[in-house]
Parts: structure tokens; C-alpha cells; sequence
């Protein structure tokens, strides 16, 4: 298999498919059809992405569309071909998801035919090779995932979050124009081939390298570009958030190593500090803004940039390791950061998809009206318990691992001779340690919140198990969190080639170490085995019900809760999402949120209720989005007069701008 | 030959903590209580206290899903592994490699996490407080952890904790600022983890400030003792960590023959005794704090430990 086949087929069948889709929309089972045909595509293109990556060296074609005299250029080297069977890994699962879960979607020809698009969309912007297809390809991704976004346009909710995508999208792309722009330079090298081999002066190096970051960061949801995705990715239609949140914030994370570590070559001593700085605090305050939320999916959505930032504090270990020619611990950071984005992928389509369920089996995701589900919806309630052991970074799942390995990166970072990191790593190092201990307990709030307790509402006492369809995806991704975690050597071994081209150098070769334990690299002295922990844990916990149920007790009787003596039925006395959360704001949220908590407790004698009221504020809103949208506001109210000029004024206009071009064009040097 | 020595120390190490973590809880309770001129209770008593608790049946909230089964199983399981892995007397554990000290603190995270969805499971609001306030503390007290764990690996060079616990037996390791900004950050978050006073009160029970003992109020019988167990266990793990780190002495290195494990073993008891004192004095002579004083106390911790690890980066004479 080729590039041709691999981009031609993807384009092939997949527009003919988002075709199909708008008549099949409206036949009972086409949804089913399109959905099982997309699975099949997506399966396909990962295989022949996994036969590209296996055959070791890049693919090249040019295909005859594109820009007139460089055509569009395909290539599938280590990186393209890595990122291909994660994408199209989760892009399989969440078709599958989707063949039962879209029963219950009301605009089937709404979502079919741009969910279509979409997966085409991100497949090419993986195997673009010159600036021009990327772009395009970007575009197309951008586009067709709002489409998606406002799906239940109707609502005034998703219709903001669609405007508020469109506009930072549009703000992304146009960064990834210009930087592109620094890239090829004034004879136009679009090829990316043309890029690598242009030499950069240190200003457009780090301009590109910055344009980069903003038109990615935008993308994946880096603070404090980051507004956007929340609502978006809460908007969409539960397989659709899974893909936005799991895969498209991925394919910007390749954007970023593609334009960075790829075509711009040798990094400057102060990018590492900087792509760090953004990862902590991302990293930070996106799991901090995840607590405060009592809507499932806004929850998952705001993870997913803590998650964002822990991927990038990887990318900036590596690029300041790579900039001191310390190639062993910089593939040992690139591996961290490349294994967290398969990582994230699996698990937070898991989680997604759990609260897709969650959303068809109650009408809601908002938590405070959820609770019990455990009864009701045994295994879609285990699967996504797996999905938040991972997400939390527990042993022995996945995420686990590439959280230690970021670990393991930063205690490589002393031999940095830089005094900036010296500084930064240990306070970015914090914050990631603070981050993974927020996680947990944001899961702990979304399982237990929603999944445990009692029902607080009829809909969540009466909801019922999910279909066929989506148990089958969450238990394919919840066995792969396991496996990714207790084999980490052989996911490892399968990125290697992908972080060898990005940093020139590869960790050993894990999967041939005995028992399968995985030591990233002989200068961190420092070895993790999930295999033996998980056996370890396993024979532990049997040995313990075995010798209790053997010579102890075993004897059960149900009973009232006991509650200290007074349980009280009401079921409103629970523990809701924001009590949860409440030592949490106290601790955190006055300094970020500046989060007040109201009370009015009326004195002794008066009747009235007592009452709480919590005040938050956004302050990255306050600070970077409502000077602009005010800005913008007033710019257009002082430019608004010019619509009702006379004839004379206009050619006036036309006129003046004509000579001011000329005189341009003559005084140009 | 090695293997099986090895084999055998993980295997003996396993049923030490086991057996003693129970001792070690009596132990510090009995000080105590002679400390405030109270008889106190034997100090067997955690033993028949928990043969108590196993051979009685469980009572069950009706609405009690398996995850509160399962929990007390999973909890004493990962704390039993984590305690397994800190080199207590020897320090040739056989599987000391599969997990470093960043997976041990993570498998007592993930004991908590499960220990706090039980919390949650039958919906109370006495299990959500605990939760809540649980996963709180948790939040503080592990980026702490991670930040002494940072510092002591850029002293040993290693995160896996027989190795740290050889190198620090080395004389060029000496007196360090960061060893000691290392060292009072560990006791700060020793005390929280194991919800010692001033964090938390082990004995109270029906009070508000209660943290652990109310997200556990909901069990009985077996499961009880299980969580029982795990806390001991957790509170034996702590303080032979302090002891493994930083009083390193008399820890048998691998292939050392049977007497030098011995007298490792002997030794081990010793520090044990002493850490337990330590706790009793310490827990006497303060008062417990308000839940909400509690981040800084935990604060106070993660900037030590953030500082130790600054010095490192800054200089490797600190």
C-alpha cells in the first residue's frame, strides 16, 4: 500500500459517503450503514497507516489538485503514520459508539454527511506535506467539526458556542497562515520539503515558532486560547465530542510537532520555557475549572485541556533538551508527551461516550440531577470507572504511565545548563504534581456525583442500560487502558519511530526487557513494570477475599443506611456536585476564580429561608476575550457611518486608498 | 541463590508489615495514653479489635452497589503492595524494581480514590464530607509528596527507592539543606495522610471535623477491618519510609547473609518504636487544627519540598 491509496481512498470514500448520507439520513437503519461503513474506513486507513509505519521510511506523492506549479503533496513519514492509527484507531470506535448511540439523534442529516467530512478532514491534515494542502485541510476540520457544533442549533447555547468556535478557529488559522508565511518565506516554498531545506533567521524562527503555538494552541485548547472548547465540545453530539475532545485537540498537538520540532529544525534555548510555562498553567487551571462544573460533558471538556497541558510540558522538556543536544532524555520526553496523546485519546473517548450514555439513558448531564446509575447502568458505569482510574493517573493504567515518564523527564532536567529552566522545570513540576492530584479528585466528583448515591431525580431512578453498539466501544477502550497500561513497552516501542524523527533520537527498545517493565533510559536509573504491579495488586486482593471468606465471615444482611443514627430519605440531603467541590473552591477558587460563597442566614425569629449564593469569575475571559470583543464592538460602531456616505465621498475614498497603494509600491525598497 | 534470597525477603517483608502494622497503631496509642496519665488500652488491642471485626457479618446500606464490596478489597490490596515495596529491614526486595516511589505514592492515591467513592456510594452526608474532604487534603498532600520524592531522586539519582535507601547510607551523602527541608515536609504530609492529629483525629468519631472516619462510617464487620487494616498498614508504610530515607542505617544490603538481616530486622523494630514514640509525643503536645487550616499546613509542605527541589536544580553541593 501507497500514499496515493491511503489519501485517495480516505478521500474517495469517505466523500461519497458524506454524499450518501443525506438520502440514507432519512431511511430507519442508514444511520447504522453509514456509521458501520465509517468504522470500516477508519479501520482500513489505520492499517494502512500501521503498513506505513512498519515499512520504515516515508511515503511521497503529489497529487494533481491543489495550488498550480506545487499540485498537493502527500507524505506519510514516521510522525503522519503514528498519528494515523491513533486517529483512525479512535475514529473506528467512535463509529461504532455511534451506531447505537446516533438512534436517539433527531437531525440525523445534520450530523451524517459533516461527521463524514470531518473524519476526511483531520485524516488529511495528518498526511498534508505543503503548507497550502495543510491549511486547506485545517480549514476543512474546522469547518465541518462546527457544522457539528450546531447541530441542535436551536438552542441559544449551542449557537453561541458555534460563534465563539467559528471565531477562534478562523483566529487559529489565520496564526497558522502567517506562520507558514515566515516558514516559506518570499519565494513561496510551500513544499514542506522546500521549508526544511530553507535556513531561518533567528527572528522568523521564533515567529513561526510562536505562530505555531497560537494557531495549534487554539486548536487544542492551550490557555488562555482555551475559551472556546468547553462549550463546543459540550454542544456536539456525544460521538462527536469524544472526537473533538479525544482526536482533532491531537491532531493540532501534531500540528505543533510538525511545524516545530519538524520543519523549523534545531529549537532556540527559550522555546522550552516557554511551550512549559503554557503547559503548567494549562495544565492547572483546566483541571481546576473541570471541578467547578456540574455539567458531565463541560466537565470532560475542561479535563481535556488540563490534559492539553500535560502533553505540551512533554513537548517543552523535549525541545529543551533537544536544543542542548541531550537526545537520549529528549526522546525520553517526546515518548511521554506522544504516549499521553494515545493515552488521552483512548481514554477520554471512553469517558465521552460514558456520558453520552449517560445523556440518552436520563435526558441530562447535568450531575446535580443524576446519582445511582450504578444500579441502573451496571456497565456503562464500570467502563467509564475504568476511564477515570486511567484518566487520574492511577497504577496500573495507562495514564499512569505517561505521567511517570514526564516524571522521570523532569528529573533528568538539572543537567539542563540553562538557569531559566533550572527555575521553571521544578515549579512546572509542582504544578504537574498538583494537576494529577486535582484530576483524581475531579473523577472521584464525576463518578461518584453521577454514577454513586441515590437517585436525585425520577429520570435517573428510571433510565436503563445503553445498547449493544456503544457497551461494545467503551469495553474496547476501557481493555485498551488496561492493556496500554500494563504493557507500556510494546506502545513505546510502536511510537519510537515517530519520536526519532521529532528529536533524532529513540528510548531503547522496551518490549525485549524482561517481565515487560519499561526503563525509559539508562541516565534516570529508574524502572516501572504495570505487568507485575497489576499480578502484585491482583493476587493481594484475592489472597485477602479468599482468607477472609474462607476462615472469617461471610455472612451479609442489607440493612437501612446507618448514617450516625439519623438517615434522613430526603434524597436532596446527598452530597451534590458543588458541596463536593466546596473545600476544593475554598482552597483554590478564591485565588482563580475569585470564587465568593453569599450566605444569608436570617437571625433567630425570622422566617425566611437561609440561603447560599457562589460567585465566580472567569478571569482569562475578563482579561483577554471581553477587551477584544468590546474593542471589536466599538471599532464597528466608529466605522458604521461610513455606509452612508454620498457617491463624491466614496470615489474620494477609492481614490485616496488607490494613492496611498502607488506610493507603496514606488517607496518600497 | 540471589533470587531466591531476594524472593524470600519480599515474602517475609510481605508478612512483616502485615503483622506489625497492628502493632505499631497499639503501640502508639498506648504511648499516648500514658502520656495523658491514662492506662490505655492493651497493646494487643488493634489484633483483637480487628479478629473482632472479621468474624462479625457485614451490615449493608440496601442501596450499597458492589463497588462498596469491592472496595475495602481493593484498598487493602494497594496499600498492602505499596507497603510491600519500602524496604524495611533489607533492602534487596524482589520486586523492588516494578514500581519506584512515584508508583508507590500513586497506588496509595489509588487506594483513596476508591476509599472516597465508597464515601459517596450510599449517599450519605457524613460519606460526602469525608469524600470531599478527603480528596482535598489529597490534592495538597500529593503534590507535596511528589516534590520530596523530586528532591530525594536528585540526591540518589534514582526514583526506585532501594536504591535511594543505599545511597543514603553512603557518607558523601552527609548533612544537606534540601535532606532536611525534605525531611520536615515528609512529616508534615505523613500526619495528613494518615489523618493524624492536627490534620484529623483518629479516635473521634460524630464530629464534624472528622475526615477519614466519616467517609468509612457506612462499614462494618469485614469490610471494616480491611480498611482498618489498610490505614495501620498506611500509617506502618509512612514511617518506615521516614526511617528507610533518612535513618538508613542497619538496612541489610542485597547479599549480605542471613545475620546482617537479622540484625536489620532487629533494628528495623527499633526505629519503628521510635518513630512511634515520636508520633505519640508530637500528637500530645498539639491541638487539632480547623479543616481549613489544614491547606496551609499542607501549603507549608509543598514549598519546602518545591524549595528542596529548587536547590537541587540550583546546586548539587545543597
Amino acid at each position: 500500500m501507497n500514499v496515493e491509496f491511503h489519501a485517495g481512498f480516505l478521500a474517495f470514500t469517505l466523500l461519497i459517503l458524506a454524499a450518501a448520507a443525506f438520502p440514507l439520513a432519512r431511511r430507519d437503519r442508514g444511520p447504522l450503514l453509514v456509521y458501520s461503513l465509517a468504522a470500516l474506513i477508519a479501520g482500513i486507513a489505520m492499517l494502512s497507516a500501521a503498513v506505513a509505519a512498519a515499512r520504515g521510511v516515508p511515503l511521497e506523492a503529489q497529487l494533481p489538485l491543489g495550488l498550480p506549479g506545487i499540485g498537493m503533496r502527500v507524505r506519510l513519514d514516521a510522525l503522519s503514520a503514528t498519528f494515523s492509527m491513533i486517529v483512525n484507531l479512535a475514529a473506528a470506535i467512535a463509529s461504532l459508539y455511534a451506531a447505537g448511540y446516533a438512534r436517539h439523534e433527531s437531525e440525523q442529516a445534520r450530523v451524517l454527511p459533516f461527521y463524514c467530512l470531518f473524519l476526511l478532514g483531520m485524516n488529511l491534515v495528518l498526511i498534508a506535506d505543503d503548507a497550502f494542502s495543510f491549511l486547506l485541510a485545517w480549514e476543512f476540520m474546522s469547518l465541518s467539526s462546527w457544522a457539528l457544533v450546531v447541530v441542535h442549533h436551536r438552542s441559544e447555547e449551542n449557537r453561541n458556542a458555534g460563534f465563539l468556535y467559528l471565531a477562534m478557529a478562523a483566529f487559529g488559522t489565520l496564526a497558522l497562515l502567517f506562520a507558514f508565511g515566515v516558514l516559506a518565506g518570499g519565494e513561496g516554498a510551500y513544499a514542506f520539503d522546500a521549508i526544511r531545506a530553507r535556513e531561518l533567521g533567528p527572528l522568523a524562527a521564533t515567529a513561526a515558532m510562536l505562530l505555531a503555538l497560537i494557531g495549534t494552541g487554539s486548536k487544542s485548547g492551550l490557555v488562555p486560547l482555551h475559551a472556546w472548547l468547553p462549550p463546543a465540545h459540550s454542544a456536539a453530539p456525544s460521538h462527536v465530542s469524544a472526537l473533538m475532545s479525544g482526536v482533532m485537540t491531537k491532531v493540532a498537538v501534531y500540528g505543533f510537532i510538525r511545524v516545530v520540532f519538524d520543519l523549523l529544525g534545531t529549537p532556540d534555548w527559550w522555546w522550552g520555557t516557554v511551550v512549559l510555562a503554557m503547559g503548567g498553567i494549562t495544565a492547572v487551571l483546566g483541571v481546576l475549572s473541570a471541578l467547578m462544573q456540574h455539567d458531565l460533558k463541560r466537565l470532560l471538556a475542561f479535563h481535556t485541556v488540563e490534559n492539553i497541558g500535560i502533553i505540551y510540558i512533554g513537548l517543552g522538556l523535549a525541545l529543551a533538551f533537544e536544543h542542548y543536544n541531550m537526545n537520549f532524555a529528549a526522546a525520553l520526553a517526546a515518548t511521554a508527551a506522544v504516549f499521553h496523546v494515545f493515552n488521552h485519546c483512548i481514554f477520554k473517548s471512553l469517558l465521552f461516550f460514558g456520558a453520552g450514555a449517560v445523556q440518552v439513558a436520563t435526558g441530562t448531564r447535568d450531575m446535580e440531577h443524576l446519582g445511582g446509575l450504578i444500579h441502573r447502568m451496571p456497565a456503562t458505569s464500570f467502563a467509564f470507572l475504568v476511564g477515570c482510574v486511567a484518566i487520574s493517573a492511577l497504577p496500573p493504567l495507562n495514564g499512569f504511565v505517561s505521567e511517570w515518564l514526564t516524571f522521570q523527564a523532569i528529573l533528568l532536567s538539572p543537567a539542563l545548563p540553562d538557569w531559566g529552566m533550572k527555575l521553571s522545570i521544578p515549579a512546572v513540576g509542582a504544578l504537574l504534581a498538583l494537576s494529577a492530584a486535582l484530576a483524581a479528585a475531579c473523577f472521584v466528583k464525576a463518578f461518584g456525583i453521577t454514577f454513586l448515591g441515590r437517585p436525585r431525580t425520577p429520570q435517573a431512578e428510571h433510565a436503563v442500560e445503553t445498547d449493544r453498539h456503544s457497551l461494545a466501544a467503551m469495553g474496547a477502550l476501557a481493555v485498551l487502558c488496561l492493556i496500554a497500561g500494563i504493557f507500556p513497552g510494546v506502545f513505546i516501542d510502536v511510537l519510537s519511530p515517530a519520536v526519532d524523527l521529532m528529536v533524532g533520537a529513540r528510548m531503547p527498545v522496551q518490549s525485549a526487557l524482561p517481565w515487560l517493565s519499561i526503563v525509559p533510559i539508562a541516565e534516570s536509573r529508574s524502572s516501572y513494570n504495570g505487568l507485575v504491579l497489576f499480578l502484585f495488586i491482583a493476587f493481594a486482593a484475592y489472597a485477602a477475599v479468599y482468607a477472609i471468606h474462607r476462615f472469617a465471615s461471610n455472612a451479609i444482611r442489607r440493612g437501612p443506611a446507618w448514617d450516625c443514627g439519623y438517615p434522613e430519605p430526603s434524597t436532596a440531603t446527598q452530597y451534590t456536585a458543588s458541596s463536593f467541590a466546596q473545600p476544593i473552591r475554598r482552597v483554590y477558587g478564591t485565588l482563580v476564580f475569585r470564587a465568593r460563597d453569599v450566605v444569608d442566614m436570617p437571625p433567630p425569629g425570622d422566617l425566611r429561608a437561609a440561603s447560599i449564593a457562589v460567585s465566580m469569575r472567569d478571569l482569562i475571559w475578563e482579561w483577554f476575550y471581553a477587551p477584544v470583543a468590546v474593542a471589536v464592538t466599538r471599532t464597528a460602531d466608529r466605522l458604521n457611518p461610513l455606509q452612508f456616505q454620498t457617491i463624491r465621498r466614496y470615489l474620494a475614498f477609492v481614490f485616496g486608498a488607490l494613492v496611498t497603494l502607488l506610493l507603496v509600491i514606488a517607496l518600497w525598497p | 541463590m540471589a533470587l531466591i534470597g531476594d524472593l524470600l525477603i519480599q515474602g517475609v517483608q510481605m508478612f512483616i508489615v502485615l503483622a506489625l502494622a497492628p502493632l505499631l497503631t497499639g503501640f502508639v496509642r498506648v504511648v499516648k495514653a500514658r502520656l495523658l496519665r491514662r492506662r490505655g488500652p492493651p497493646l494487643l488491642q488493634p489484633y483483637y479489635d480487628l479478629a473482632r471485626l472479621l468474624g462479625k457479618q457485614v451490615v449493608l446500606a440496601d442501596n450499597a452497589s458492589w463497588l462498596f464490596r469491592v472496595t475495602p478489597y481493593m484498598v487493602f490490596a494497594a496499600t498492602w503492595v505499596a507497603a510491600a515495596l519500602v524496604p524495611t529491614f533489607a533492602a534487596g526486595l524482589m520486586f523492588s524494581w516494578s514500581a519506584d516511589l512515584i508508583a508507590i505514592i500513586a497506588l496509595i492515591a489509588s487506594a483513596r480514590f476508591f476509599l472516597a467513592l465508597a464515601g459517596l456510594d450510599i449517599g450519605t452526608s457524613f460519606g460526602g464530607i469525608g469524600s470531599s474532604r478527603e480528596v482535598m487534603i489529597a490534592s495538597l498532600a500529593e503534590p507535596a509528596m511528589i516534590m520530596i520524592v523530586f528532591t530525594l531522586a536528585l540526591i540518589a539519582g534514582s526514583t526506585q527507592l532501594s536504591t535511594i535507601a543505599l545511597i543514603m547510607q553512603m557518607p558523601e551523602v552527609g548533612l544537606r539543606a534540601s535532606l532536611a527541608l525534605a525531611l520536615i515536609a515528609l512529616v508534615l504530609v505523613a500526619l495528613a495522610e494518615n489523618a493524624r492529629i492536627p490534620v484529623d483525629n483518629p479516635a473521634t468519631h460524630l464530629e464534624l471535623t472528622m475526615v477519614h472516619e466519616a467517609m468509612v462510617l457506612e462499614y462494618s464487620g469485614r469490610h471494616l477491618a480491611l480498611i482498618d487494616l489498610a490505614a495501620m498498614l498506611k500509617l506502618l508504610l509512612y514511617v518506615s519510609l521516614i526511617v528507610c530515607i533518612f535513618v538508613p542505617w542497619g538496612v541489610a544490603v542485597p547479599d549480605s547473609g542471613p545475620l546482617a538481616t537479622l540484625a536489620g530486622l532487629a533494628l528495623y523494630m527499633l526505629k519503628l518504636a521510635g518513630g512511634g514514640l515520636a508520633l505519640a509525643l508530637f500528637e500530645t503536645s498539639i491541638a487539632k487544627m480547623r479543616v481549613f487550616r489544614v491547606p496551609e499546613f499542607l501549603g507549608i509542605a509543598l514549598m519546602l519540598g518545591l524549595l528542596g527541589t529548587l536547590l537541587r536544580f540550583v546546586s548539587g553541593t545543597f
